[in-house]
């Protein structure tokens, strides 16, 4: 608070020095966090594509039918992994370094290393990709690439990963803010998961049902111990710069952090209530699935109370616009997360298209969206340009958020439906597929109205990358902003 | 929160926790079960050369994005009244598989027992080369590229699958398995987990014999 208040005091000094700062950390980061960026959208692109493909496959099963490499089984398993891997991890990597960066105030050394591992990351996900279509699958939920792609992908992250913990080491001194708290977490869990996971899963694969508690603690946790704190972080961060006040209150965030860390690392077997374990496993992550209350309530009211009395700027920032629609998602899907752990509604919805709807209102509704508000921050800086068209920045908008609407919704109802079709033992099986048949078709709708949002906003990078467009000395907004009255 | 030490520290000290419950305690306590002794022999029983095949078959096709392969306990679902297993699977169940295929989705109906309720090999095969030659109406995309259609030669093969109907073969060819359809249906005849087993009896007397319900796949 008292940084905001010397800000406003007339009689301090303009701080030419921090601004060079700021220039010189963007002009060191723009390579590495670009080429993430660029990587992540193209593999967006591809995924969007293969998603669609996978959604129409559900409904025409004659569409490209009878093909190996394209047969539903493979094309599903590559949309997932190609949107966790190429696209949010890598958009996530690319956030994750480029706060660090300007957190810490510090400029990173060895660049060329960062887009090197880049580089290899993006390989590990080509050449994995490639071996699931190819039938070199093992059909582990998250983990598909098979086992010569991975350690790739695992050699690339350490780099990554030790650049950010290098950053985090040799920061200024001063305050280290929430944002800081969570990339660090989420850097430093990451590495631990994965290299658990394919030690166990892949390289020396445990017996039996015990493949289920590794998979789904490892598929959880990257949910809610990578990308969640990644996109928690790029709202800390995001909201306060643009409405230009502080986070509500310090207590909340911290109080937000460690039971996020304590209550979402013990999620995963809320996948498997029912399933062949001891019963105490189960209980303890319903118990923890359910206490996620409290850490998304925390960050809820902190987020709320920061913007409390600036909601009127979401007329005008996309980043914020993007950013806050991505919060509110976050507490939106987590508390449906919570109720749906409870073993009598699992019971009923679990094997359900409801589930398909609350992960794509997860990673997208949440996790994407927040990236998108990122990037629209954070790119501008990098390459000294301006959004070249706040047309398309709405388009981009109105289309990924109603198309995410859509598809969630579609999911979540004709999955209740097909749930109690399933449960009912003299229901014939084929009414659970009939009953979910409509609401598939408007998820393919949903799932068209995201990929034309992400090809449009595919041109509009590539247009700010080019720089393109008009030369502005204001930041693009939604539309111009009325003078204060 | 300032000390990079004292932050380094929770978030490794608090993740430790759910690494240890969740990874490390059912690695130790599940990951070596013993198959349980029966009357005749072991259950559950080893698989055959052409199963363990086939499982890798069941995996390269995702399989399990559709079916899953487990049985809930009557007190939590319905899936024993639906007739999907007689009783509630345990760890013990999968101690052959490799991984094992619990599954997240009901895309298509659980697998556990469905060599009890498709004995038949044939059957496989025709609902593998053309799902809706078996189930009207099956949304399971076609696995025609596990088989081959070849002009039938003197006689018709002993192995060629009857396909009537639109996906018929052309008149003089017949369509027969490939090395991978016979292994990954060697792999499905395996999946029948209606022995007892001392942590898991059936809950009551079966009424009737595990039947297709409702002429269901």
């Amino acid at each position: 608070m008292s940084e905001l208040l010397r800000s406003l005091d007339p009689n301090t000094p303009p701080d030419p020095q921090s601004a060079v700062e700021r220039a010189e950390i963007d002009r060191s980061l723009r390579g590495p966090v670009l080429f993430f960026f660029g990587s992540a959208i193209a593999w967006l692109l591809l995924g969007s594509v293969l998603g669609m493909l996978a959604a129409l496959k559900m409904t025409h099963v004659r569409l490209l039918d009878g093909q190996d490499w394209l047969t539903f089984g493979r094309v599903r398993p590559a949309h997932l992994n190609i949107v966790i891997y190429g696209w949010a991890s890598a958009v996530g990597i690319g956030v994750g370094i480029w706060l660090m960066g300007r957190l810490c105030r510090v400029v990173p050394r060895h660049r060329g290393l960062l887009i090197a591992a880049g580089a290899v990351w993006n390989l590990g996900v080509l050449a994995g990709t490639i071996g699931i279509l190819a039938g070199q699958s093992r059909s582990i939920e998250w983990l598909e690439f098979p086992g010569w792609a991975t350690p790739v992908l695992f050699a690339s992250f350490a780099l990554i990963g030790t650049w950010t913990v290098i950053m985090f080491r040799f920061r200024r001194p001063g305050h280290v803010y929430v944002s800081q708290w969570y990339l660090l977490a989420a850097f430093l869990w990451f590495p631990w998961l994965y290299a658990t996971a394919n030690v166990l899963l892949i390289w020396q694969p445990v017996q039996g049902s015990v493949v289920g508690a590794v998979n789904w603690w490892y598929g959880h946790n990257v949910l809610g111990l990578w990308f969640t704190p990644i996109g928690l972080a790029s709202a800390y961060y995001m909201i306060p710069k643009v409405i230009g006040r502080p986070i509500h209150s310090y207590y909340l965030s911290i109080l937000g952090f460690w039971s996020l860390a304590l209550f979402y690392s013990w999620n995963g077997m809320h996948h498997l209530i029912g399933g062949p374990f001891p019963a105490w496993m189960i209980s303890a992550s319903v118990v923890a699935s359910v206490m996620m209350f409290i850490p998304v309530l925390t960050v809820a009211i902190n987020h709320h109370l920061t913007m409390r009395g600036h909601f009127e700027y979401l007329k005008w920032s996309p980043t914020l616009r993007f950013t806050v629609l991505g919060a509110m998602t976050y507490t939106l899907v987590s508390l449906q997360g919570s109720l749906m752990a409870i073993p009598s509604v699992n019971a009923l919805f679990h094997f359900t298209d409801h589930t398909v709807g609350h992960a794509h209102l997860g990673l997208y509704g949440f996790f994407t969206m927040t990236m998108f508000g990122a990037m629209y921050y954070i790119v501008p800086r990098l390459v000294g340009w301006e959004w070249p068209s706040a047309r398309m920045i709405r388009w981009h908008f109105w289309l990924a958020a109603s198309g995410i609407a859509l598809m969630a919704g579609a999911l979540t109802l004709g999955g209740f439906l097909q749930g109690l079709e399933l449960n009912d033992p003299d229901s014939p099986f084929m009414n659970s597929v009939n009953i979910a048949r409509p609401f598939r078709h408007a998820r393919e709708i949903g799932g068209l109205l995201l990929t034309i949002a992400h090809f449009v906003f595919a041109a509009l990078f590539l247009r700010m990358v080019l720089r393109r467009g008009p030369r502005q000395d204001e930041a693009t907004l939604f539309s111009p902003r009325l003078p204060a009255a | 929160m300032n000390r990079l030490p004292l932050l380094f520290v929770g978030i490794l000290l608090v993740f430790a926790t759910s690494w240890l419950g969740l990874v490390v305690y059912p690695y130790l306590k599940l990951g070596g079960l013993e198959p349980a002794a029966s009357a005749d022999g072991a259950e559950p029983r080893p698989m055959s050369a052409a199963a363990i095949a086939g499982e890798r078959v069941y995996a390269a096709n995702g399989c399990v994005y559709c079916h899953s392969q487990q049985v809930r306990p009557a007190w939590l679902s319905t899936d024993i009244a639906r007739g999907w297993g007689p009783r509630q699977t345990v760890a013990r169940d999968y101690i052959r598989q490799k991984p094992s295929f619990l599954g997240t989705m009901r895309t298509g109906p659980d697998l556990t027992n469905i060599a009890a309720r498709q004995p038949d090999r044939t059957w496989h095969y025709q609902h593998l080369y053309e799902p809706a030659v078996v189930t009207p109406g099956s949304v399971m995309p076609s696995f025609r590229f596990l088989f081959t259609v070849q002009p039938v030669k003197d006689r018709p093969s002993r192995e060629a699958v009857p396909v009537s109907g639109p996906h018929a073969p052309p008149p003089g060819y017949e369509v027969l398995p490939t090395q991978e359809a016979r292994d990954l249906v060697a792999y499905l005849l395996t999946l029948k987990h209606d022995y007892p087993l001392p942590e898991a009896e059936p809950n009551a007397p079966r009424a009737e014999p595990i039947a297709p319900k409702k002429s269901e796949p």
